[in-house]
């Protein structure tokens, strides 16, 4: 009997609870999924039009070309008495007042709750800083994001007016590990997306040359590896190991690349039709503002600083903020919904202490 | 038997144990930046002097991190210190000072075994 | 007599012709012009007023003080001894001499003497407090001081105290001085018999006078003597040359060491304040400048700019690297000469516009609307242009490269070198000789352009801030010709440090020592004043500015090319297209495509 008034109180406690999430997201709708679940209301502010963030706008996944959509289906969690979506509700500040946190945005939108997961997620470099590699200035000279954009259409890649690409060249590490751009730390996932998308070419076009330039390969996933495998063996691309210096158009839209064979020792010069550079993640600009009026910090690489990297990855600096997915580090798309899990569970834990 | 030379590769070998690192004490002293090279190749692939001839600035710094000067101070000639290497590197080495810190030490070395 | 033999060894020193040049000056009009520099600035100290008044005031005190006061000593002494000639001990210690003569004019004397005693002094407070309190003086560091400096300094010091005691016990023993000596005569009178302390003042007072003398060769004060000369073998159009000679001693001892160079250079935003121009000076002095200080300057300019006593500290620090490097300059033999294309125009882009590629799209656009015939001379390959390697001191070296780069300009036929990067500008301009060719900057060329009606652009509201780059700005003087040509576009936002008084971006091939870290701190110092005026964009004339710039990732940042390109008007866009369009179909055709 009293166990169950117990869990009947509990009950009630729960019910009364409301958590607002920053970013709607995989990661966002993941942790709604799981507090929703828990009888937690939940409300997710998305500053766009739509949810689904950044995975939005990707066709396969890697390492084994799943797409994208199967994933943005499996977290979309039906809004109903205790799931509440905002969309274009771009969140600037967030403020502990009388131990509830009140968030607001640009218009008249002011959110109460009694604890917030940020997932806002990831920006990616802009790659007309690199202004050597000719993005914005030559038109054959593409992202990994324009590339997936292409493969997501259905359509064939191919240069700017219109032909099909005999060679095709991609670049590791833009904007990433680079002191120049202001990124010194590894974005974790271009490698792969490097090795998936040079297999999509050669799928798109068997007869097209695709060459990697990389400084070093980072697969360190499950699989990951046999991609790369897979890469070598039957869609023969090429890995060649030096870091682009220069992208230059000859007559005729053709580009030059300049870089160094280093495993050989020697200058290489190359003609290529395309150039797809494999763009890094960078924190996103808004997560200067959200740390303004709390205890929130950003680490050294601008996102969002942990408690604590291994027990505490989840709990930011601000007691009753978390943090899930990309907005913590680079990450991949399981990473993220495994960090989003891990949020919610958190979140949990930690409003049934405040209530005991 | 001069044929079978190869199965006594010692000259090839890099003796870690004895590379001579004067010069690379030398510039270390002078440029810590260097110490941070990953040997990616971009320095080499941008250079104007690689561009005209065979001159690789990634070696330069591979030979002097392993105390090989004798190829080092032909090869430093050849820089014309425009500095793009400079501009490029993703680990903000001072090449161009590490070039002129070379020239400077391998000179310094000349004139102590003159005396 | 230290001091005559030292002027005659430097003009001895000078090279032949130089010698003729400063004779020749003497005997000219320049000898007025010199004497009026010396008077301005050596006495008047004008230029340091203009940037610090109390530094002014300072200095301006103790020269022009001291100078009247010898001045007038001398004319009052004549006067009392009533002949032109008069030993120089009797005017130095005329109140010692004096007694209770009275003479012509002795009051008015008395008081202009006394006047004139006030006014040294005053300036002699000021720079006691400035030894000790230097941010009263708006100056954040003033120079260290050698040993032997400070006794000359403490002699200096005490010789004008010495004095108002010393005249002052004259005037309470003979009551022969003005209101202020007359006043503390009388307060010594107070304290005790002033005849007991008359000898041992004008004692002390000769001896300080004296010893500051014998100090003064080997001293920093050596700065006064030597300053007269400079001037006056800087006004006969005796220039520095590639080395050490007596006109590099005569501008090194010049030094005031006022501090101005200090106050400017912004290296101290980056920690760094041993190797700013002073102290440059000072080491090559003690012979103990080392590569790591000589190295370590932006040679932006910014010192040379205020320098009242015009001291080249930017031409001085080439010469030091020049000698630091002499003995291994590279021969660069491996230099072949390749093929040059005939053409009207040759555009050389320079190893770095090649890293920011817009700029050169820009210009193919721009040459290709004006349908000019260029060959872009190092599209493909080309020695760097020279100047960096002069700037790391190897002028022998950078010969070669000139060399081979003048063929390949020459062979082409072409009577214009068109040039997108300062630095190459400078060093095509100055060290280059090519005859009939004419060396024009990209701004001056597209300006030339739109005024010949070759070329039109929109004009847009656009709100820019212009970035002076420092090769182009102090180094070559040009400043208005892109502001001309980006105003013909948008709008050009006026700024208190701008032209003479800009900042340098931090990128600069000139310091080999800093490390990147720090460049990151001059650049944002320069781009958050620019962010103050809320600028739509930024504009700067030089790839290096350029690339510096947008790494600091607050504005936009464009070369002027672009700019330009960007605006070009839609009638000349369809011309171009068709150009392009032809220069394709020529290549297909040659490809067999």
């Amino acid at each position: 009997m009293l166990e169950k008034n117990y869990n009947n109180r509990l009950q009630f406690m729960i019910d009364k609870k409301h958590i607002a999430i920053i970013g709607g997201g995989i990661a966002g709708q993941e942790a709604a999924s799981v507090l929703t679940g828990l009888g937690y209301k939940v409300t997710i502010l998305e500053k766009n039009e739509r949810m689904g963030g950044m995975l939005n706008k990707w066709s396969k996944l890697f390492p084994d070309f799943s797409s994208s959509q199967l994933v943005l289906d499996a977290v979309k969690v039906a809004t109903d008495k205790n799931l509440n979506v905002i969309c274009n509700a771009d969140i600037f500040s967030v403020q502990k007042e009388n131990g509830r946190f009140k968030l607001s945005d640009n218009s008249s939108l002011d959110v109460y709750a009694d604890a917030v997961i940020m997932s806002t997620g990831y920006n990616l470099f802009d790659a007309t800083l690199k202004e050597e590699y000719g993005y914005g200035v030559f038109e054959n000279v593409i992202t990994s994001a324009d590339f997936e954009k292409v493969h997501k259409s259905g359509e064939k890649l191919t240069t700017a007016d219109g032909k099909a690409p005999r060679r095709v060249a991609f670049i590791h590490c833009v904007g990433s590990r680079d002191a120049k751009t202001g990124n010194t730390y590894c974005s974790k996932v271009c490698c792969i997306t490097g090795v998936k998308q040079a297999i999509e070419v050669t799928q798109m076009w068997p007869e097209c040359e695709v060459f990697n330039f990389y400084m070093d390969l980072r697969l360190y996933g499950s699989k990951y590896d046999a991609l790369y495998l897979e890469a070598q063996k039957h869609h023969k691309i090429q890995f060649i190991r030096g870091r682009l210096s220069e992208v230059s158009e000859r007559q005729g839209k053709e580009l030059q690349l300049k870089a160094e064979d280093t495993l050989q020792g020697r200058p290489l010069r190359m003609k290529t039709d395309i150039v797809v550079l494999l763009i890094g993640m960078e924190a996103c600009k808004q997560n200067e503002d959200l740390c303004r009026d709390n205890a929130l910090e950003l680490d050294e690489n601008r996102f969002f600083k942990s408690k604590n990297i291994y027990n505490h990855r989840n709990s930011s600096t601000q007691s009753g903020v978390f943090l899930a997915g990309s907005c913590i580090c680079p990450m991949s798309v399981n990473e993220s919904l495994e960090s989003a899990r891990s949020a919610a569970m958190l979140v949990d834990k930690s409003l049934k202490v405040q209530e005991r | 038997m001069s044929q079978f030379d190869f199965l006594q590769p010692k000259s090839r070998q890099i003796e870690i144990e004895q590379f001579d690192d004067r010069i690379l004490t030398y510039v270390l002293e002078r440029e810590q930046s260097f110490l941070t090279c990953i040997s990616c190749g971009g320095c080499t692939a941008t250079c104007s002097a690689g561009n005209l001839t065979s001159f690789n600035v990634r070696k330069i710094g591979l030979s002097l991190r392993r105390g090989n000067i004798n190829d080092l101070s032909d090869e430093v000639q050849k820089c014309m210190f425009c500095g793009k290497c400079t501009l490029v590197c993703p680990r903000d080495i001072n090449i161009r000072n590490v070039v002129l810190l070379i020239k400077k030490g391998i000179a310094q070395l000349e004139t102590e075994k003159t005396l | 007599m230290v001091l005559t033999f030292r002027c005659i060894k430097w003009i001895v020193g000078l090279s032949k012709f130089d010698k003729i040049r400063l004779f020749k000056s003497i005997r000219s009009r320049r000898l007025f012009q010199s004497i009026k520099e010396t008077f301005m600035e050596a006495l008047l100290h004008r230029k340091i007023f203009r940037k610090n008044p109390v530094l002014g005031y300072m200095h301006m005190s103790l020269a022009f003080g001291w100078f009247l006061l010898i001045v007038v000593g001398h004319l009052e002494t004549m006067i009392a001894e009533h002949s032109l000639f008069v030993p120089f001990h009797k005017a130095v210690f005329f109140r010692y001499y004096e007694g209770f003569d009275e003479f012509f004019l002795s009051g008015l004397f008395s008081f202009l003497m006394d006047f004139l005693l006030l006014f040294v002094l005053s300036g002699l407070m000021f720079a006691i407090v400035k030894r000790f309190r230097k941010k009263l003086f708006g100056l954040r560091r003033t120079t260290h001081l050698k040993s032997g400096d400070k006794i000359a300094l403490t002699s200096l010091w005490l010789i004008f105290p010495l004095r108002l005691l010393a005249e002052s016990t004259s005037a309470a023993v003979y009551h022969n001085g003005g209101f202020l000596t007359s006043g503390v005569g009388a307060a010594i009178d107070f304290i005790g018999n002033p005849a007991i302390f008359y000898y041992p003042l004008w004692m002390a007072y000769s001896l300080s006078l004296g010893f500051f003398f014998v100090a003064l060769p080997n001293s920093r004060y050596m700065h006064i003597p030597t300053e007269v000369v400079f001037i006056f073998l800087r006004v006969a159009g005796i220039r520095l040359k590639k080395q050490n000679d007596s006109y590099t001693d005569v501008q090194v001892f010049s030094c005031s060491r006022c501090g101005i160079c200090l106050d400017k250079c912004q290296l101290s935003v980056a920690g760094i304040d041993d190797s700013q121009s002073v102290y440059l000076l000072k080491n090559i002095r003690n012979k103990n400048l080392s590569d790591e200080k000589l190295f370590n300057c932006l040679m932006c300019g910014r010192c040379q700019v205020d320098c009242p006593v015009g001291i080249e500290t930017i031409e001085l620090r080439t010469v030091q690297r020049i000698e630091s490097t002499r003995e291994y300059n590279s021969s660069y033999d491996y230099l072949i000469q390749e093929v040059a294309t005939k053409a009207d125009v040759v555009y050389f882009a320079g190893c770095m516009t090649h890293l920011t590629p817009r700029v050169i799209s820009s210009m193919k656009k721009i040459f290709a609307t004006a349908e000019e015939d260029v060959w872009f001379m190092d599209e493909v390959k080309a020695p760097c242009c020279g100047r960096p390697l002069m700037l790391a001191g190897q002028y022998e070296a950078a010969r070669k490269l000139i060399e081979n780069n003048s063929r390949m300009i020459l062979d082409s036929g072409a009577h214009t070198l068109v040039v997108s990067c300062p630095i190459c500008y400078k060093v095509f301009k100055e060290d280059y000789k090519l005859p009939d060719v004419e060396v024009v900057f990209h701004a001056q060329y597209i300006y030339d352009l739109i005024h010949s009606g070759k070329l039109s652009v929109d004009t847009s509201n656009q709100r820019m801030v212009y970035h002076d780059p420092c090769e182009l700005g102090r180094g070559m003087g040009m400043y208005e010709t892109p502001r001309k040509l980006l105003g013909r576009i948008g709008e050009v936002v006026h700024m208190k440090d701008e032209k003479e008084y800009a900042f340098c971006c931090g990128g600069s091939l000139g310091n080999l020592k800093i490390s990147e870290d720090k460049r990151k701190l001059l650049r944002d110092q320069a781009l958050v004043t620019y962010e103050g005026f809320s600028p739509d964009i930024l504009v700067t004339a030089c790839p290096k500015c350029k690339k510096t710039f947008a790494a600091g990732r607050k504005l936009k940042v464009f070369d002027l090319a672009e700019i330009v390109a960007g605006a070009i008007c839609v009638d000349s866009l369809s011309k171009e297209k068709e150009i392009l369009e032809k220069q394709e179909a020529d290549c297909y055709a040659v490809e067999g495509l």
